[in-house]
């Protein structure tokens, strides 16, 4: 012990968070066992008596999350909607700008996430960078992978620091379901297409002489699952009677979602939402799909998507949204290195994926213990659990999931299940259902919540799960940066 | 390969559905108290009921001896299910899996229907195809439920319909969506689902929050408007009824009586409708013609079961060698039940070829809507098309579809066996070969054996599999293994020239051509063989089978077999061979194919030919009736003759051979239900009637001859 804390004493004082960073990682060895638990007592309010340890690990760099930021989310069709997805991923980046301060040259790479992509800006992070001001020397690039698109721009952007190609990374996500390309149908582009390559006017006339007027049928982008055909409130109503989950249930969910939510906006503690100014209207300061209802209310909605008999309806699921989120991520000591004090580690990720038919939306049931398993932590020592909300029915499908012997057996390949997160360490701010889910830009919040939960309530290790199109799923540890 | 070519157009008669229709449920006549219980306790248990529509089969009217016995069934189920229909107390049908026959008229007697969206649920009135009708007040409701003209097409065509189909016709009132994985296994916690969802509908029923009626399209009402006009109706029924004589020539009694008793329901009143129902029922039960296609069902059940038992090693990786119309079309019929299927060839352009067979099968599917786009391209990544030898080490099963050359066929089984695993199992697809003299060069001979497909493979449903003395019991279980998975109707033959269904048919083709010969025109002949029965005529048969393949095979067993194939004039087949008419993949035969002409003309330039070998007719045995049974009796004995040398182990494998393989009248139930049902005497009478004209290829056979001897006899006791 004294040779290894020796040089602390050198220290000069300005350098305390150094003294702190270099400390964690040595807790690992067995000698030290007890210096975590110092640090805690020390440094977190932590509330927890049990023993703790960091999740760093050895010789790989620590990745913080400075900050981050998100539009307000706002139903789709609402104040937003005579925007450009760009131009919502500006506001989030001009937003992160203005938060952290960040010298914009000093970002090496900048990633977002989107679902539905504009055809015109489809790398869509480069468009938005440009027009924040970032410096046209660092490069953007755009990745898509259904609802957990913006987890996977934060987790690429991970890779790339700590495998030491980068330092700093500038990570979000944009969706804007108000306006979607639809495309002209396949026979009809066929034809524009020939045309343009028709030389001589006999041929021109020849190929006009082909339209017929179902070429003008338009070609919506597609809501089902290209795989099976199916839509997702669909395949939820049918998760959701899979795992016997009643419409009451879920009801009582969405109205708890929307209840904290609501609870969470009153008192100030969404702190990741900037203001944005819409251009030609008013400034938009917060969410707008929050609207804590009544059961009695909710129970008159008909099914949205099982026609007359199926228990997903409008009110239990989440709605189209239009927002952005941007967050800005770091190696550790790059961050101590600029002065900045860090909210957050981002430590183990998983992604997962399973059939899209039937298991759709249960990525986080079999996500989290994988995570868990990697990061060497169980249930019990995660304090904020922050799940994306694509259905009530989903989120407690995924509950009875994990609370089952038999589905662990026989479908995790696990002998026990994997047990049930409390209630009140759950999604305490709200969630999908009433914050509102704009596909590309989610996964950002759902990090930010954690973190920012963490924080305030206490606490070192959030949980990030959420599910995606295409049977997907991703689990993500986030642990708290001491204070 | 004869047979196989020769079939392709079998698949679109519509009496053949019987045989594509599986898990077959039949009303519980035997029991029919039985069937009162359980619906009795449940209506004491609450407002609404449920019940799962798959009765078990029962040995039908195996029971019933008489006339009465049957129509008395026939009038106590109408009974029970009229008392379903009568309760005050809403009932709800919940439908998961087959409904079909009696299921489905106990359905349609509830107030509602629920049904899951899967593809195992299917609705249909299969009785038809065992030559009967639907005897449970079926004939009387469907007409109301869902209109006359679709319930006549159900039920004369006794197709099986998808339950999105049934919702859209008003067949079913709900779908509920099958669940995967939850609490409980899929299948088990689907079946509560649908019993929950019942339930509400039972209640909303109840409280007439409900109501059972349905909202009609547009068209549905203007249908139904019309057939409101007697003389619309008149109009139909007329229309229905030529087409059904049309096409059954008058050989099936069922249909037309179907469309009798639907007529004497709607024109004259239910009791009138109920009342004939049961004694059509009765008399159809009672006809040869049900005899025969209960007795091709039952054969088909035997013939899905693998006699041999479980393989010790089951079948994962297939290799095909030859990627031809054989080649392709078995590999199609693997890919898509999960088997990971290398096809081989040796020229980039056969493979090609082979594959888009593949491909557009699968595509075929889709646009029906059997697949979705997603599922054909998934199925299509189980095939690898490849020109070497290359992951040969990893299969469990290789079938060579090469050309029809020994030598050739011995060369890649020597290929084959220096790349393959020593478990790997070598199929030899060939329809006349026999499977002993391939084997001959194999190291490994108790691993070789003859699995004879039809063409078009993915619609012929027959695999005629070929077993040598030395080929093991496991190589034999798992070849059956592997067709069982192909969706194939088995029959396990010995090794012999022609096996069993090539055999039986070559005699009747020198028959064919023999009257040819003796002047009858080819479309006369046509004729003929379709009004008998067969689904194709013998002049188009030769054509479609192909001119030289006809001849070669022709070559080849009469030299085995000598005198008693012959017949007609060889000479024939060569000189058509010389001219290049080789049938329709030439364009020419004895009639003239072209691409988009439905028409068929007769080849004028056969004329010259056949004038050449002229015989002269002999008056005593070419009436119309005699034509025809020269060429079944041909047939008969020499499949009663493949019984008698132990080729065949069972009558009811010949008689699925025959049928399901070569055509064979289905309405006759095959050669050995026809000797049984025509009488063996009556037969052998023929046969002599014909020997003293023809001689010895009309000799009866022994066991022809015992069975007319001793009328007590029977294939099927």
């Amino acid at each position: 012990m004294t040779i290894l804390t020796y040089p602390f004493k050198n220290l000069p004082t300005a350098s305390k968070w150094a003294l702190r960073f270099s400390i964690r990682p040595l807790s690992c060895s067995s000698q030290l066992r007890a210096a975590p638990v110092f640090v805690f007592k020390l440094y977190l309010k932590a509330v927890q008596t049990k023993t703790k340890k960091t999740l760093a690990k050895p010789n790989i760099r620590n990745v913080v999350v400075v900050d981050g930021v998100r539009t307000p989310f706002l139903l789709s069709g609402t104040s937003y909607k005579d925007l450009m997805p760009h131009d919502l991923a500006r506001a989030a980046l001009t937003g992160l700008l203005h938060r952290t301060s960040v010298p914009k040259e000093v970002v090496d790479y900048i990633i977002f996430g989107t679902v539905i992509q504009e055809v015109k800006t489809s790398n869509v992070a480069r468009e938005a960078a440009l027009g924040a001001g970032f410096s046209d020397k660092t490069p953007a690039h755009t990745v898509t992978m259904a609802c957990i698109s913006a987890n996977q721009a934060m987790t690429t952007g991970v890779g790339l620091i700590a495998s030491g190609q980068c330092d700093v990374i500038v990570a979000g996500g944009v969706e804007l379901m108000s306006d979607v390309p639809i495309r002209h149908s396949r026979k009809m582009r066929k034809l524009m297409l020939d045309l343009n390559k028709a030389k001589s006017m006999g041929q021109r006339l020849s190929l006009i002489s082909k339209f017929r007027f179902n070429f003008l049928a338009p070609e919506l982008p597609a809501v089902s699952e290209f795989s099976t055909s199916e839509t997702m409130g669909h395949s939820a109503d049918r998760l959701a009677a899979a795992f016997a989950v009643s419409r009451l249930e879920q009801d009582e969910y969405a109205l708890r979602s929307h209840s904290l939510a609501k609870k969470a906006q009153d008192e100030g503690l969404l702190s990741d939402v900037v203001p944005f100014k819409v251009p030609g209207k008013d400034t938009v300061t917060k969410d707008n799909g929050i609207r804590p209802s009544s059961l009695e209310q909710m129970a008159k909605l008909k099914p949205a998507f099982i026609k007359p008999y199926g228990t997903v309806t409008a009110a239990n699921s989440s709605f189209l949204t239009d927002g952005a989120s941007a967050m800005l991520i770091m190696a550790e000591e790059k961050a101590l290195a600029m002065g900045y004090k860090p909210k957050a580690y981002l430590r183990d990720f998983m992604y997962v994926s399973q059939d899209p038919k039937d298991q759709l939306l249960l990525g986080p049931t079999y996500a989290t213990p994988k995570v868990l398993e990697k990061a060497g932590l169980t249930m019990n020592d995660i304090d904020a659990f922050e799940f994306h909300e694509a259905f009530s029915g989903q989120i407690l499908a995924n509950f009875k999931a994990m609370d089952s012997d038999w589905f662990a057996e026989n479908y995790m390949g696990r002998k026990t299940k994997v047990g049930l997160p409390p209630l009140e360490k759950f999604n305490n701010w709200g969630g999908s259902l009433s914050l509102g889910h704009p596909f590309g830009a989610t996964g950002c919040r759902l990090v930010m919540a954690a973190a920012n939960r963490l924080r305030k309530e206490g606490g070192q290790y959030g949980l990030v799960a959420a599910c995606a199109a295409g049977g997907q799923g991703h689990a993500m540890i986030v642990e708290a940066y001491p204070k | 390969m004869v047979a196989c070519r020769a079939i392709g157009i079998l698949s679109r008669f519509s009496a053949f559905r019987i045989l594509r229709s599986r898990g077959y449920i039949c009303r519980n006549f035997t029991g029919s108290s039985a069937l009162l219980k359980p619906i009795l306790t449940m209506e004491s248990k609450g407002m609404w009921q449920l019940f799962e529509l798959t009765l078990p089969i029962q040995s039908m009217l195996a029971a019933c001896k008489t006339l009465q016995e049957v129509t008395q069934l026939s009038q106590e189920a109408q009974r029970i299910v009229e008392k379903l229909e009568k309760s005050t107390k809403p009932i709800v049908a919940a439908i998961n899996g087959s409904c079909l026959g009696g299921g489905l008229e106990v359905a349609i007697s509830c107030q509602y229907r629920i049904a899951t969206k899967d593809r195992k649920t299917v609705l249909g009135t299969p009785e038809v195809l065992l030559g009967a009708l639907p005897g449970a007040g079926g004939t009387q409701r469907l007409p109301k439920m869902v209109g006359v003209p679709a319930a006549l097409d159900m039920m004369l065509t006794g197709r099986s319909i998808r339950a999105d189909r049934a919702k859209k016709m008003g067949l079913v009132d709900q779908l509920v969506e099958p669940l995967g994985p939850g609490l409980k296994p899929p299948e088990e916690r689907t079946i509560e689902y649908l019993e929950e969802v019942a339930i509400t509908f039972a209640k909303g029923l109840a409280d007439k929050k409900i109501s059972p009626k349905r909202d009609k399209g547009l068209v549905e009402k203007l249908t139904a408007y019309a057939m409101t006009i007697p003389f619309v109706r008149q109009q139909v029924y007329k229309k229905v009824e030529e087409k059904v004589r049309k096409q059954t020539k008058g050989l099936y009694p069922a249909p037309l009586k179907i469309i009798d008793v639907v007529k004497t329901g709607i024109e004259q009143g239910s009791d009138a409708g109920y009342l004939c129902e049961s004694q059509k029922f009765g008399e159809l039960v009672m006809t040869k013609e049900s005899k025969a296609l209960m007795g091709l069902y039952h054969g088909q059940v035997l013939c899905k079961k693998n006699k041999f038992g479980a393989p010790q090693k089951d079948v994962k990786h297939l290799a095909i060698l030859g990627a031809g119309l054989m080649g392709a079309g078995i590999a199609q019929v693997s890919v898509d039940k999960g088997l990971k299927t290398i096809l081989k060839d040796a020229t980039l352009t056969a493979l090609d070829r082979g594959q888009q067979q593949v491909f557009k099968g699968l595509n075929d599917k889709v646009k029906k809507k059997a697949l979705t786009s997603f599922e054909r391209d998934s199925i299509f990544s189980n095939l690898t098309g490849q020109l070497d030898y290359q992951g040969f080490e990893k299969a469990d099963m290789v079938i060579e579809a090469v050309f029809e050359d020994l030598s050739l066929k011995h060369r890649v089984l020597k290929e084959v066996e220096a790349v393959i695993p020593d478990h790997c199992i070598f199929a030899s697809n060939t329809s006349a070969l026999p499977i002993s003299e391939i084997a001959a060069v194999s190291k490994r001979p108790e691993k070789v054996i003859g699995m004879h497909y039809f063409s078009p493979v993915d619609k012929m449903q027959l695999l005629e599999i070929i077993t040598t003395e030395k080929t093991s019991k496991d190589t034999s279980a798992s070849a059956v293994a592997v067709g069982l998975k192909q969706g194939k109707v088995i029959i396990v033959v010995k090794d012999g020239p022609g096996f069993y269904t090539t055999r039986c048919l070559a005699p009747m083709m020198s028959e064919v051509i023999r009257i040819l010969q003796e002047g009858v025109d080819p479309k006369k002949l046509d004729s003929l063989t379709t009004s008998f029965g067969f689904p194709v005529g013998a002049a188009t048969l030769v054509d479609e089978v192909g001119v030289d393949v006809a001849k070669h095979v022709a070559e080849d067993l009469g030299k085995v077999f000598g005198e008693r194939f012959g017949g007609g004039n060889p000479e024939l087949l060569t000189q058509m061979v010389s001219k290049g008419f080789l049938g329709r993949k030439s364009g020419k035969g004895f009639y003239i194919y072209q691409e988009g002409v439905k028409r068929k003309d007769l080849n004028s330039d056969m004329d010259s030919i056949l004038a050449s070998l002229k015989l002269p007719p002999k008056s005593e045995v070419s009436s119309d009736e005699d034509i025809q049974f020269r060429l079944v009796t041909r047939f008969v004995n020499e499949a009663v003759m493949c019984l008698q040398e132990g080729i065949l182990a069972t009558p009811a494998e010949g008689d699925i051979g025959a049928v399901f393989g070569l055509g064979f009248p289905p309405c006759l139930g095959g050669p050995f239900r026809f000797v049984d049902l025509y009488g063996a005497q009556k037969i052998v009478d023929r046969l002599k009637k014909y020997e003293a004209a023809y001689g010895k290829q009309f000799t009866p056979c022994q066991l022809l001859a015992d069975h007319a001897n001793s009328p007590n006899k029977k294939f099927y006791q």
